[in-house]
């Protein structure tokens, strides 16, 4: 019996079968002294499970501890300033704010500079121009002081001569007119000397006339005028008629006769008169202004400060103020140095604001204050997210200090219960093998299962620990899907046979075959109200070929029952079942890994839509009713679940509700390919019914496969027919027809319950049959068998008068099972002996006793085992403790039966004292002509094959592996003894 | 000594058998060795068991004297000794014994003579314990068997 895991021990498999594990055993034919030796190993495994878990929980709490001294330390900076947060964003507002100031300044200071510069060169410009436009007039005027000094040559008195007081009267009569003055416009009073206007413009003709030294600046002007030479300006004062503030030019004009170098009082006494210009210097100035561009924009005024302390305007209205903060003087020099002008130039208008000042100032605020919040905002953020994690991270480590905590406290308090628990069920066992009242019994009975029920459990949940811990390990083993499917069913056979449930196993040729790899279980659970309950397994193609639905009437399900996910069960067996439907496994040959899928389908209750999210969570039953129902943990499923991710598969299921389920996974598996593993792979099935017939009677045509199957594996080929009256005709070959496959022998006919049951008044007929064939001793009598899942007791009566007697087979179907029975009914035991597949220590007691034994061995501890496991079994033993001795015992005639030969002797080993037996046989044979064949088995710790080809090189006939395994031990003696059968009767004469 | 301990004793026995089986200082091999006796040889066990110690005892002596010998070489008297001893320990089911032996055996194998040294303790070490275990079985099993000869007329 091989398994694809090497679980420790078969329960980890199907954990809720612990109770049955016995009854596993002896069908799994194990040698029994194996058991306590896996069950230890397993203990042990638990025991330094809880060992090491403990262990890696501290190691796991140090950890978090470690972690969480980290996290504290590992704060942020952020974190741990978070009180400076807001304080920090008003701080950086106000810097901002100062910036922005500062910005603002150096904008406004900037424009301000280039403000003044621009007024600087407007100003200049200004004065310049002025300037320029007076020493132009000035030009003029000095043009026409000389164009009339050289007049007044030829005249006498000079048309602009200077009036003294006593020429006046004269000078009046001449010009006919009287000297006025400017004043008044009164006729002069009398004075020492007069200035009188003589020429003038016509725009001015009203000065004509006017004694000019009568005003204060002109008399003022006409003396510094005549006594410099040079023209010389008035203070500016308003001009006579037009008002307009306005400066007088004078210029003297002398008489010819003036002397180089003059003092002053010759130039007073040379002069003639005076030339005159009176500059309006306000229309000037507003003239020039006009001319140029932006004149609106700054105010000039024009100031006289020859009297620095009082400076006296000479343009511009004084109210006008202008912009008062910036101003710039240009110096004016109109050519008097007497006289001292200047022009200050103002900007009309406050300098404005300019408008990038405006913008960029508050943009550049606005931005700085957000990028100052965001940034406060982000770090806000940061903390509380950072305060979250680290929230988490506590919970986080509370969770798995729990979880370890959990897992923990299952495998210590699990292994604390195991501990008493074996010793409550061994008092228990003992207990009931004394002698006890019935009630008692009861009791104690009731008190065993209870424990044992209690031992799965914890067996279960160490599981779930242990698998969840990852502590368990897959070891690859080469194993028989046949047989470990019929191991399981055999795990359920009593409970399903109890509940009126069956279980087969069907698993597609193509599986080892063609490697085919889709394996489909089918278990079709009866609900309670059927009176016919009948698993159903298939094993199937995964090739959807959706035919029409079937009808609620009939499903094409073993039972006949609705399942789950019944179309696909149908179909992909009806696939499986289609010979000619062969699977191309190119992917299969190319890997060494096997996809292995199955499914199981019930029917039943199903799993409610709302718990089928958390069928595989551990301790989660689909509703609370369903554990007090049923019972259980709900832990299988889940461990299920791990296992099945182990090995690389997955598990999933459809259930309906009032219908039933169907679970399925997948497992990858291996290629086995080693020859030396081939072998253990051959079931291990009766041979004797190779080549035999047998009808099947089955309305079912998925049972009836299922069963063809389990027939087919031992060798008998089938006909399933549907109905029994049919059989039964063919049978007795009543109405002559042939048998289906023309075939002459048919040894025996297999009735389902069912067809028998619904079939009426067949009894008699089988009887008839029966009867018949009984009479008739020839071999082709077919014997009757029956299958049924459960059977009443008249029922079987019925059978029994039926001729079904020896024969009710019960499900679920296996086939080594199927073979026992048979074998029952077709009396082959005796045939047994001749096809000695089964090993037992009857059969080697019969094959061994009264049989003369030689054991060879210098080891005085084997020799002496060996012995007492050959007398067991009834031989007569003599030991030779070497190779010499044993030539002496040898010495033809000699009376041994067999000889024993340990392979590692000191001075000749087992290979040379087989030679020279070998030896002396030769020798014997040539002169006595007797032939002599002493079957001699190596005797060897180590088995490897080339030991094995060395043994059969030097003349024997076997070897045994040491210490000595009754099964081993048996097949190799049957071996050589059935090889030497002349050997085995000479020595039985001799 | 009046028979009301055999199952006290009995159980103790499979304790003591259980526990030595934990430790893996037997194997099934000790179980089967068990199983081959029967009424026609009630000391089957015993008889080997001592035959085991006897044999081993003078292997370990004579181990142990090749390996004090201060020009030793002979490492093949070694190997076959250690072959004698794992076959009967194997026979007999004293898997420590004979787990520890092909430890030592490889090393005799090396030529490695402190390997052999180290070994031999082992060995020895794993022998006496086994004895030791052996000889409490079987005072039990004595026991057991005394107190299961008592009948009392009901």
């Amino acid at each position: 019996m091989n398994w694809a895991l090497n679980n420790p021990n078969p329960e980890e498999k199907e954990p809720t079968t612990t109770t049955q594990s016995s009854d596993f055993y002896h069908l799994g034919a194990k040698d029994s002294s194996q058991k306590p030796r896996k069950i230890d190993f397993w203990r042990s495994g638990l025991m330094g499970f809880a060992k090491m878990q403990h262990s890696v929980a501290v190691k796991m709490n140090n950890g978090n501890n470690n972690e969480q001294v980290g996290n504290k330390k590992g704060s942020t900076f952020i974190q741990e300033h978070r009180a400076l947060l807001p304080k920090g964003l008003i701080l950086w507002t106000i810097i901002v704010g100062f910036i922005s100031r500062g910005i603002y300044q150096w904008m406004d200071d900037t424009s301000k500079v280039r403000r003044e510069e621009v007024l600087v060169s407007m100003c200049d410009q200004r004065a310049r121009m002025l300037q320029d436009q007076f020493s132009v007039s000035v030009n003029h005027v000095h043009a026409l002081a000389i164009l009339v000094s050289t007049f007044h040559y030829h005249k006498n008195p000079s048309a602009i001569d200077q009036v003294v007081n006593a020429e006046r009267e004269m000078f009046e009569s001449q010009h006919n007119w009287v000297i006025k003055t400017m004043d008044t416009g009164e006729p002069s009073p009398v004075r020492d000397e007069y200035a009188p206007v003589i020429f003038s413009q016509d725009s001015v003709s009203y000065l004509e006339s006017l004694d000019m030294m009568s005003g204060e600046e002109d008399r003022e002007n006409i003396l510094r005028a005549r006594e410099t030479g040079k023209a010389v300006l008035t203070s500016p004062f308003r001009l006579l008629a037009s008002h307009h503030l306005g400066v007088v030019l004078t210029f003297p004009v002398y008489k010819a006769s003036l002397p180089k170098n003059p003092t002053v009082q010759e130039r007073i006494a040379a002069t003639a008169g005076y030339l005159g210009g009176a500059f309006d210097v306000e229309s000037l100035v507003e003239n020039l202004l006009g001319q140029l561009a932006g004149n609106q924009a700054i105010v000039v005024h024009v100031y006289d400060i020859t009297n620095a302390s009082d400076p006296l305007v000479m343009y511009g209205n004084q109210d006008e103020e202008g912009d008062t903060s910036l101003y710039h003087e240009s110096k004016l020099d109109f050519g008097d140095p007497f006289r001292k002008h200047k022009m200050i130039c103002r900007y009309l208008q406050k300098a404005p604001i300019p408008l990038n000042v405006l913008t960029t100032v508050p943009l550049f605020f606005a931005i700085g204050f957000l990028v100052g919040y965001i940034l406060y905002g982000a770090a806000v953020h940061i903390v509380k997210v950072e305060d979250d994690f680290h929230e988490m991270q506590e919970l986080k480590v509370r969770a798995e200090a729990a979880d370890v905590a959990k897992s923990q406290f299952l495998a210590t308090v699990s292994h604390e219960i195991r501990t008493p628990m074996n010793g409550i069920l061994g008092m228990l066992a003992m207990l009931l093998d004394t002698e006890l009242s019935s009630t008692q019994r009861d009791y104690a009975q009731t008190a065993q299962v209870c424990g044992k029920a209690l031992i799965a459990l914890i067996n279960e949940v160490l599981d779930r620990a242990k698998i969840e811990a990852g502590k368990l390990e897959l070891e690859s083993v080469p194993f028989d899907i046949r047989s470990i499917l019929d191991d399981v069913l055999s795990l359920f056979s009593e409970e399903s046979r109890n509940k009126g449930i069956e279980l087969a196993v069907f698993v597609s040729d193509k599986f080892t075959e063609k490697g085919h790899i889709f394996v489909k279980v089918h278990l079709a659970e009866q609900s309670k109200d059927g009176a016919e309950s009948k698993p159903a397994l298939n094993g199937g193609v995964a090739s959807e070929d959706i035919t029409a639905a079937s009808k609620p009437s009939s499903y094409n399900t073993l039972s006949g029952y609705e399942a789950a996910d019944g179309r696909n069960s149908w179909d992909s067996f009806k696939h499986l079942l289609s010979s000619e439907e062969l699977l191309t496994s190119s992917e299969f040959e190319a890997s060494s890994n096997v996809r292995l899928m199955v499914s199981i389908e019930d029917t039943g209750i199903g799993i409610p839509l709302t718990a089928q999210g958390r069928v595989f969570m551990p301790f989660m039953q689909a509703d609370s009713s369903t554990s007090r129902t049923y019972g259980g943990t709900g832990i299988g499923l889940s461990i299920s679940k791990c296992l099945v991710e182990l090995m690389r598969g997955q598990i999933s299921f459809v259930s309906r509700p009032r219908v039933g389920s169907t679970f399925w996974f997948t497992a990858v598996f291996e290629r086995c390919d080693k020859c030396s593993l081939k072998k253990p792979t051959v079931e291990n099935l009766p041979s004797s019914f190779r080549g035999m017939r047998a009808i099947v009677v089955d309305a079912k045509p998925v049972r009836a496969a299922v069963t063809r199957y389990h027939m087919k594996r031992l060798g008998i080929s089938v006909d399933v027919m549907t109905s029994l009256r049919t059989a039964v005709s063919t049978a007795s070959g009543r109405n002559g027809s042939p048998l289906p496959s023309g075939t002459t022998k048919l040894d025996m006919i297999l009735v389902e319950k069912d067809s028998w049951i619904s079939t009426e008044d067949i009894d008699a007929e089988i009887r008839q049959m029966n009867s018949r064939t009984n009479g008739n001793v020839h071999h082709k009598t077919p014997k009757l068998a029956l299958f049924a899942t459960n059977i009443t007791n008249s029922e079987f009566d019925r059978a029994k008068s039926a001729g079904f007697a020896d024969t009710v087979i019960m499900k679920p179907l296996r086939a080594s099972m199927i073979g026992a029975c048979l074998q029952q009914v077709l009396e082959l035991r005796k045939a047994r002996q001749q096809h000695p597949e089964g090993s037992s220590p009857a059969t080697l007691k019969s094959l061994l006793t009264g049989k003369k034994i030689l054991v060879v061995d210098d080891n005085m501890v084997n020799r002496r085992v060996a012995a007492g496991a050959l007398k067991k079994f009834g031989a007569e033993v003599v030991c030779a403790e070497s190779g010499q001795v044993a030539l002496g015992l040898l010495q033809i005639p000699h009376s041994f039966d067999a000889c024993f030969m340990d392979i590692q002797m000191p001075q000749m080993d087992g290979f040379e004292a087989t030679r020279q037996i070998r030896m002396m046989e030769k020798e014997a044979k040539e002169k006595t002509k007797l032939e002599w064949h002493l079957p001699i088995l190596a005797m060897t710790a180590d088995v490897i094959h080339a030991t094995y080809e060395e043994c059969l090189k030097s003349g024997m006939d076997g070897y045994v592996s040491k210490p000595f395994e009754e099964e081993n031990l048996y097949k190799s003696v049957a071996k050589s003894f059935k090889a030497n059968p002349i050997s085995d009767s000479s020595c039985s004469q001799s | 000594m009046l028979g009301l301990g055999v199952d006290r004793l009995q159980a103790d026995i499979n304790r003591l058998l259980t526990s030595l089986f934990h430790q893996g200082v037997l194997d099934e091999q000790f179980l089967q060795l068990q199983q081959l006796q029967d009424e026609t040889s009630p000391t089957f066990v015993y008889d080997v068991i001592n035959i085991y110690f006897d044999e081993s005892e003078k292997l370990l002596r004579s181990l142990r004297l090749l390996l004090m010998d201060r020009e030793f070489s002979d490492y093949k008297k070694i190997g076959l000794h250690l072959n004698q001893l794992v076959g009967s320990s194997s026979s007999i089911g004293a898997r420590r014994v004979r787990t520890v032996c092909v430890a030592f055996r490889s090393a005799s194998e090396l030529n490695n003579r402190p390997g052999c040294l180290r070994g031999l303790e082992v060995v020895e070490h794993e022998y006496h314990y086994l004895k030791n275990m052996m000889h409490e079985l079987f005072q039990l099993e004595q026991q057991r068997l005394l107190a299961a000869g008592v009948r009392y007329p009901m």
